[in-house]
């Protein structure tokens, strides 16, 4: 039975991203001090964005599963390359520049370690052998530390919690879970102690932000206050006093959340929450639905990081995450991370337009 | 695909529903997790936020108000504002402060004064609030700003109001100055006036009119509520509430008697007071030398503060307020008043020999006149200063009969002045002498009291207004410097009544006119000692000369030889009123070290009269006449 769509698109997915493409320009329109020229950036960026998304759904899951490794090896060495960079020039590099956009190897790893966990996984039976384990940890944790190094800590925290989510799912057994849980809460203080300064400054702040209202407390005082002003009904579009007069900083990128609170109220986030859900939830609907490992495992994974993101970013805004650099997702004022979104959600599309396909 | 054969293709598969149930179930968590905190920040939290973010957003911002203008008696201006370019930060908007200050030294001049001042400014308002870096701007380094204000954010250019005082050292001691607010004047001022009308302010008075009148001159601020960024740019105006300009003062002073009497006072230091005895109001007020009260208003360096403090003319005292001088003989009027309360006989004699002896003591107290005046009565003692009469009085009516009596003309009380700080003298008494100085009263003492020597000490304040008291028959109004308040919105001009002050222990009109006609012989009479002022006047008047022995105000200065030979000689005081008839002013002239009062005082107090009671045609006429005189003197 062929249940194949146009271009292998995938449309109650498909409507919710653009509908979540129109919430991002109208809250930027707003944020970015009602300049048509940021709109008009993010705009093409967008479209950028769907096109890679349908580009990525033209790709079957058995081709992608076949690339997995090549993919995962040239995300490592490219790590490997940014950090040689990084060291010569003697500061922190993320990016390869490569003339028409600058190229960063962390954003790939953030498919390619979910990718390559989920072929590992998916190679043999599962639940996963310790041995498979293992090396599933490795082949996550070697550019988690790579991305550590460079310095970003948030992303490395992305990149390997989209693997975490890959064993997770893979079901392993859940007292290796609970163990591998104690092991990380006996390293926290070991992580601690090799955080920088002002990483352990954020954690803190966010214990108590009213400490430092001025230094690295300001950020989540103002956010909080512009969310909470925000009261159940919104200032008003382009009416946020608190994102308007510069309050909140970043407040077109990281913070944006804390303008879309202010200006649209309870009622407002609530309705960005919802569409969130949606999505994940059509996401996880995916991955349950199809029918080989790989797929299952890097469809779930994906969608489960994709929350992530959505709530380490409102998490953050809201004051109960500390600040990380994680933008909202589709929402914030950016490329990078949207492109490596949408070919995520390119990826579901692929795996969702040809589940039947494989098990007939 | 072969190993795929072993698989449990359906275990698996459960396995991972399973896990993606519990994924959904934590994810649905996780976003009721968030929902929660949403509802926790805009629904119950949502009123504490609402007022922070309206104090981020909006501040207010005090408007100070224009200070009141003091003009004298004719309208002519003794303190205004005018309009001068001042560099202001706020801290709170500037990230780094050091860099700020070395970016703005090379725009606009900065001395180390100035930094040093905002410094301490800085620690002791709070950070919100614009503190002064630089002030008078050149419209050059203005300019400079204004190009480069967009690199130095919490910087601003202000136009405020400065004070000035266009006549300078001429009113320095009536008008006083204003200056920056010190911590000491908070610490004298209610808070909360201090909260509800000095927010914002710059100055307040310091001396002088300005400070006894500071709560009329000051005004009531207004406010601005400014919706601000950020970074604390003032975006728009919310509201404004105007500020209520201070109230203008017009002064009883008319500057051109004090003029005169600077002017007539020559080399002399000293004070001249002149009183309209009708109504205590202050014509002039002056203190010799003076000061130029501008370079006080924004603080006076240190260095130039010292010279005027350690020179030995004093020019900071306010010599007509607190110069505390031996009345000398300018005391006989009022010791003939107290005399005859006390029932002498205007026509008893008392003869002099040239000195007076107490009982059979060898002491002889010395008239001035060595050979003696003879048979004198009262009225002639006065015309003729005739020592040894008045030892006798005193010694007849005794220290408590005069202390009550002399201290009924205001000596050794308060004037109760409109200035800050008067000085109230010294009227000695047995009790005082016990309190203060340990002792028992002495009857020579009593003796030199009579001719205003020994313990007796007046400011020429105090002198005026006991002068402004004998036009009076006894009656003494508070002196007043100030004559009117206007209000300068509607224009309305409220007067300021004269206040009784005291009521003297003689209240026999007779009296006062038998010891006006007495002085009046002082400088029309025969034998007065003041005849030669008299020369040309166009207006009959009445005074009383003086001399003190000792060395007043300049006491505990700086010895320098030239000035060392001229320490010694005596001050010259003088009182009168004038014109005879119907007194308008009366006038007390303290010359330091002028010799005699007939000579060093008695021609100031005439010129300041003059100023006063010609007309300009008659006052030019004189001028003319004095030329000529000196023409042919040389």
């Amino acid at each position: 039975m062929n249940r194949k769509t146009l271009l292998h698109l995938d449309y109650p997915l498909m409507y919710a991203l653009v509908l979540m493409s129109m919430l991002s320009l109208v809250i930027l329109y707003s944020a970015g001090g009602e300049n048509l020229s940021v709109l008009l950036r993010q705009g093409t960026r967008m479209l950028a964005a769907f096109v890679i998304m349908i580009a990525m759904a033209q790709i079957p899951p058995e081709a992608l599963a076949r690339w997995t490794p090549w993919i995962y090896g040239a995300g490592v060495i490219l790590l490997i390359v940014v950090l040689a960079i990084g060291v010569i020039g003697k500061g922190a590099q993320r990016w390869i520049n490569l003339g028409l956009f600058r190229f960063q190897p962390a954003e790939v790893m953030k498919l390619g370690v979910p990718m390559m966990a989920a072929w590992l996984f998916s190679r043999k039976p599962l639940p996963p052998s310790p041995m498979r384990l293992i090396i599933g940890a490795i082949a996550i944790g070697v550019p988690a530390a790579l991305i550590v190094l460079q310095p970003d800590l948030g992303t490395a925290i992305l990149v390997a919690a989209a693997g975490v989510f890959v064993i997770f799912l893979s079901g392993i057994q859940w007292r290796i879970l609970a163990g591998l849980g104690v092991v990380a809460a006996a390293l926290a203080p070991v992580a601690w102690h090799f955080m920088h300064d002002y990483q352990k400054r954020r954690v803190l702040t966010l214990f108590n932000p009213e400490a430092d209202p001025l230094g690295s407390g300001y950020h989540i005082i103002q956010a909080k206050i512009a969310i909470g002003s925000g009261g159940i009904y919104g200032k008003g579009w382009t009416n946020g006093s608190q994102s308007q007069l510069d309050f909140i900083p970043e407040r077109h990128t990281d913070f944006i959340f804390a303008v879309f609170g202010e200006e649209f109220g309870l009622i407002g986030a609530s309705i960005l929450l919802l569409l969130y859900s949606y999505i994940i939830g059509r996401g996880l609907y995916i991955a349950i639905s199809a029918t080989d490992s790989y797929s299952r495992l890097l469809a779930g994974s994906l969608s489960i990081t994709f929350f992530f993101y959505v709530f380490v970013n409102i998490g953050m805004v809201s004051g109960i995450l500390p600040v990380v650099g994680v933008p909202l997702p589709l929402v914030s004022y950016g490329g990078t991370s949207m492109v490596t979104l949408m070919a995520g959600f390119g990826i579901l599309m692929s795996i969702h337009s040809r589940r039947r396909l494989i098990s007939s | 695909m072969s190993h795929e054969s072993i698989r449990d293709v359906a275990r698996e598969s459960r396995v991972f529903r399973n896990r993606l149930i519990v994924s959904s179930f934590i994810v649905a968590f996780l976003f009721l997790l968030l929902l929660a905190r949403l509802v926790y920040l805009q629904v119950l939290d949502h009123r504490h936020f609402s007022t922070l973010s309206e104090r981020n957003r909006i501040t207010v911002v005090p408007i100070p108000p224009a200070r009141g203008l003091i003009y004298d008696r004719n309208g002519v201006l003794l303190a205004q504002n005018f309009s001068v370019f001042t560099l202001e930060i706020v801290p709170d908007q500037v990230e780094d402060m050091d860099e700020l200050l070395r970016g703005l030294s090379y725009i606009v001049e900065l001395s180390d004064y100035d930094i040093k001042r905002f410094n301490k400014r800085r620690s002791q308002r709070p950070g919100f609030e614009s503190i002064l870096l630089r002030t008078h701007l050149s419209d050059e380094e203005a300019a400079r700003f204004s190009v480069n204000q967009h690199r130095f954010p919490g910087a601003e250019l202000k136009a405020r109001l400065q004070r000035h005082y266009p006549l300078g050292r001429l009113t320095a001691h009536v008008v006083g100055y204003v200056g920056r607010i010190s911590d000491r004047d908070i610490s004298n001022m209610d808070p909360q006036v201090y909260q509800s009308r000095y927010r914002g302010s710059e100055y307040i008075g310091k001396t002088g009119v300005e400070r006894s009148y500071e709560e009329i001159l000051h005004g009531v601020p207004g406010y601005e509520q400014v919706e601000t960024n950020a970074h604390g740019r003032k975006l728009r105006v919310i509201r404004t509430l105007k500020p209520t300009p201070g109230k203008n003062l017009y002064l009883n002073i008319d500057v051109r008697l004090q003029q005169k009497g600077e002017e007539a006072l020559g080399e002399f230091n000293g004070a001249v007071v002149a009183i309209d005895p009708a109504t205590g109001g202050v014509l002039a007020l002056v203190s010799k030398p003076s000061y130029d009260p501008n370079p006080f208003i924004n603080g006076i360096g240190f260095k130039p503060y010292a010279a005027l403090r350690d020179s030995p003319d004093r020019p900071l005292v306010n010599r007509a307020l607190n110069g505390r001088y031996p009345p000398g003989s300018t005391i006989k009027p009022f010791m003939a008043l107290a005399g005859l309360d006390e029932g002498v006989n205007r026509y008893a004699t008392t003869y002099c020999p040239g000195y007076f002896r107490l009982g059979n003591a060898r002491h002889k107290y010395r008239c001035w006149k060595k050979s003696g005046h003879g048979a004198m009565n009262v009225s002639r003692a006065v015309t003729e200063s005739c020592d040894v009469y008045f030892y006798t009085l005193a010694h007849k009516l005794g220290i408590d009969t005069l202390h009550r009596e002399m201290t009924s003309f205001g000596f050794g009380q308060k004037t109760e002045i409109d200035l800050p700080s008067e000085s109230s003298g010294l009227y000695p008494s047995r009790e005082w002498k016990r309190k203060v100085r340990k002792q028992v009263w002495y009857p020579g003492e009593t003796v030199i009291a009579g001719i205003g020597q020994g313990f007796i000490l007046v400011t020429p304040l105090q002198l005026a207004n006991a002068t402004a008291a004998i036009v009076h028959n006894g009656l003494q109004y508070k002196p007043r410097v100030v004559f009117a308040i206007q209000d300068p919105i509607t224009g309305e001009v409220e007067k300021l009544k004269p206040e009784v002050l005291r009521k003297a222990e003689n209240t026999r009109a007779k009296d006062y006119e038998f010891v006006r006609n007495a002085m009046h012989n002082v400088v029309h009479g025969r034998g007065g000692t003041a005849r030669r002022i008299a020369v040309g006047a166009k207006y009959e008047m009445a005074g009383k000369t003086g001399t003190a022995q000792v060395v007043g105000v300049a006491q505990g200065a700086r010895y320098n030889e030239k000035a060392l030979a001229k320490k010694y000689w005596d001050h010259g005081l003088f009182i009168s009123f004038a014109p005879f008839a119907d007194p308008k002013i009366a006038v007390a002239v303290v010359a330091e070290h002028g010799r005699h009062g007939g000579s060093g005082a008695a021609p100031v107090a005439r010129a300041v009269m003059d100023a006063y009671l010609l007309t300009p045609e008659q006052l030019q006429a004189e001028e003319a006449a004095k030329a000529e005189k000196q023409e042919n003197a040389q």
